[in-house]
């Protein structure tokens, strides 16, 4: 199986006015390719700073981070990865079609390609037929589903993804959810999915990462034993239950750990 | 009882309308010859107290404010001072059109008429009060010309010298203040851009653009019409010197305007600076230079004005302003205020018409949620 993220001992400290904050401390890692990996955990418990460390978005102060066998700044010159947002950022002098085009100008796309490419991934997050709209025009369901198809216009095998869905009204979250999971099934990509939903985490992941706070760290790494054709009624399998139950032990455990200060 | 549709400010308008016109048609009864259609718009006014039992539209509050705005300038006299009783009349007229502008706005609000079209009544009756009263009050007052020429005056100057007025236009607008308006908000853009670039700069070139900004325009102009001669240059490089710094500070603010997701998006996609500039930064600095760009189209224009009063060749708005006092010929200087007003209020216009075209996506534009 091929290595896709690997980071050993990795560290991240912010300094700031008010002393040292430890974001990350000694984080012990391997994803490989085709997983769908969840980070869960309390904020604070650096889920996203290292999501953000991976994205090159930001350096680590200790240990070893790789992406693709290089550095993250290397996979971030290479365009290895797409990064879906916590809020769609979708900027809104473009259009949709423009704002997925974005991506591919920037990376030098021919404008055949670009519009090839343009209709093939709003066909992936079903949102054919609303090209031309700007993004103030659609729900945050539907500019959210937008900026997933912005990320995987390019086709990096990689795909980060920062709770895309907090935003959301549960509904609206249940169905992108299971459209996500199509999604994955079809491109075959690494996902590396940052939520504080445990139902979230255990329904789309093959592997859950639980977290915990002051210093970030893993407490806990899950290996789902769900099938990977998942129904939304597989919520309510006791299998499932099972892992959610052991995904809140390991949540439970974090907290403890804290002397129960939170 | 005043009927219930009318506000209580309606209401008091309404009654101070029709008993100032009933006062007036009073007085007006020995002098009856003088001035006939005075005389019979004070009494359709005073009719207009029917309101009190009948219903009484707001459009005919309108006629009535018209026609006695038509029977006050006929009627007034052609030397000496207005009749007492013209004035009542002017009040009654005044209060008609108030009232008339008060039910038509109110009506609007109610959805009863359409915003579109009848919205544009309104300034349009309000500026023509304020004109109608002007006129009358100067030549009914016998108000010296030369403290406040009576509005016909200036429009009769106006068309008299429209050749002088548009040689005025050329030199001031066309050659100083556009030339002047886009090399500085150009050069600003551009500084705007590079200090934004390098620290350095930015350290650098900030507090002298901010120095330049508060150099008094009074000082500068001589020195310039030194530097650049007594022609249209001098004035442009005025303009120049105070457009330049509202462009730039709006430059740099636009500049980080966008926000860090939106700069973080860029980044995973490991696009050049230069590329972050034009497909992010420079867009989303669009609200913040039309900021610049609307403000700099007056500023320029008082800025040619002002400079011209301080050596020029004997054409401009400003030259024309400064001579027209000394020789006392004031309706010129009024006609020359009228267009720069003119001239700066269109030339906002359509700024401000390109700018709804170009940052349409803004929350300020669209009247929508960010």
């Amino acid at each position: 199986m091929t290595t896709v993220v690997s980071a050993q001992n990795l560290g991240l400290t912010f300094p700031t006015g008010d002393g040292d904050i430890v974001a990350l401390s000694d984080v012990n890692l391997t994803i490989n390719k085709g997983d769908f990996v969840s980070f869960i955990g309390p904020s604070g418990c650096g889920k996203t700073t290292f999501l953000r460390a991976i994205a090159d978005l930001e350096k680590p102060t200790s240990g070893t981070l790789s992406v693709n066998g290089m550095t993250p700044e290397q996979a971030r010159q290479a365009r290895a990865y797409g990064y879906v947002f916590q809020a769609a950022a979708l900027y809104p002098w473009r259009t949709i079609e423009k704002n997925i085009a974005l991506p591919l100008e920037i990376m030098g796309h021919s404008p055949a390609e670009q519009s090839e490419r343009i209709a093939r991934t709003m066909e992936l997050v079903n949102l054919s037929g609303f090209e031309k709209k700007y993004p103030w025009q659609l729900s945050g369901g539907m500019q959210q589903r937008a900026s997933i198809a912005r990320a995987l216009a390019f086709d990096a095998d990689l795909l980060l993804m920062d709770e895309p869905f907090g935003a959301l009204d549960e509904i609206v979250r249940d169905h992108l959810n299971s459209e996500l999971l199509k999604l994955w099934e079809r491109t075959q990509k690494t996902i590396c999915f940052v939520t504080h939903s445990i139902p979230e985490a255990v329904y789309l992941s093959t592997r859950i990462v639980v977290m915990s706070p002051r210093p970030g760290r893993v407490t806990d790494i899950i290996e789902s034993t769900l099938p990977r054709d998942r129904p939304l009624d597989i919520r309510e399998t006791p299998e499932f239950l099972a892992i959610a139950a052991r995904v809140r032990e390991g949540l439970r455990a974090g907290h403890s750990y804290d002397g129960g200060a939170v | 009882m005043m009927r219930s549709d009318l506000t209580p400010l309606q209401s008091g308008l309404a009654l101070l309308a029709a008993l100032a016109a009933l006062a007036g048609l009073a007085f007006s009864l020995s002098t009856f010859t003088t001035a006939p259609l005075l005389a019979l718009v004070c009494s359709l006014g005073a009719l207009s107290l029917v309101r009190l039992i009948w219903p009484f539209s707001l459009w005919l509050d309108g006629a009535l404010a018209l026609l006695g705005a038509l029977a006050l300038v006929a009627s007034l006299p052609a030397e000496g001072s207005m009749p007492g009783h013209h004035w009542l009349a002017l009040v009654a007229a005044w209060a008609f059109a108030w009232l008339f502008v008060e039910r038509l706005s109110a009506t609007i609000r109610l959805g009863k008429l359409p915003e579109t079209g009848t919205g544009l009544v309104i300034p349009i009756v309000f500026g023509l009060a304020l004109l109608v009263a002007w006129e009358v009050i100067t030549r009914g007052a016998n108000v010296p010309p030369v403290l406040l020429p009576p509005p016909s005056a200036i429009g009769a100057r106006f068309l008299a010298e429209t050749s002088i007025l548009w040689a005025d236009f050329v030199q001031t607008f066309i050659k100083s203040v556009l030339p002047g308006y886009a090399m500085g908000c150009l050069a600003g853009l551009g500084v705007a851009i590079l200090v934004d670039r390098s620290p350095f700069l930015k350290a650098g070139v900030m507090p002298i653009g901010n120095f330049m900004s508060a150099l008094p325009i009074i000082g500068i102009a001589p020195i310039m019409v030194m530097w650049f001669g007594f022609d249209w240059q001098s004035k442009a490089a005025v303009v120049v010197a105070m457009t330049f710094f509202p462009m730039l500070v709006n430059t740099v603010a636009g500049l980080n305007a966008a926000s860090a997701i939106e700069r973080d998006l860029m980044h995973t996609y490991a696009a050049s600076s230069w590329q972050t500039l034009m497909k992010l930064r420079l867009p989303a600095a669009g609200p913040f230079i039309f900021n610049a760009l609307k403000i700099n189209s007056t500023l320029a224009l008082i800025g040619a004005i002002v400079a011209e009063f301080f050596g020029t060749p004997i054409v401009g708005m400003g030259f024309r302003i400064s001579t027209g006092v000394g020789r006392l010929a004031i309706d010129l200087v009024w006609a020359e205020i009228a267009v720069a007003a003119v001239a700066g209020s269109a030339f906002y216009g359509v700024i401000a018409l390109i700018e709804r075209g170009v940052t349409f996506w803004h929350p300020s534009v669209r009247g929508g949620r960010a």
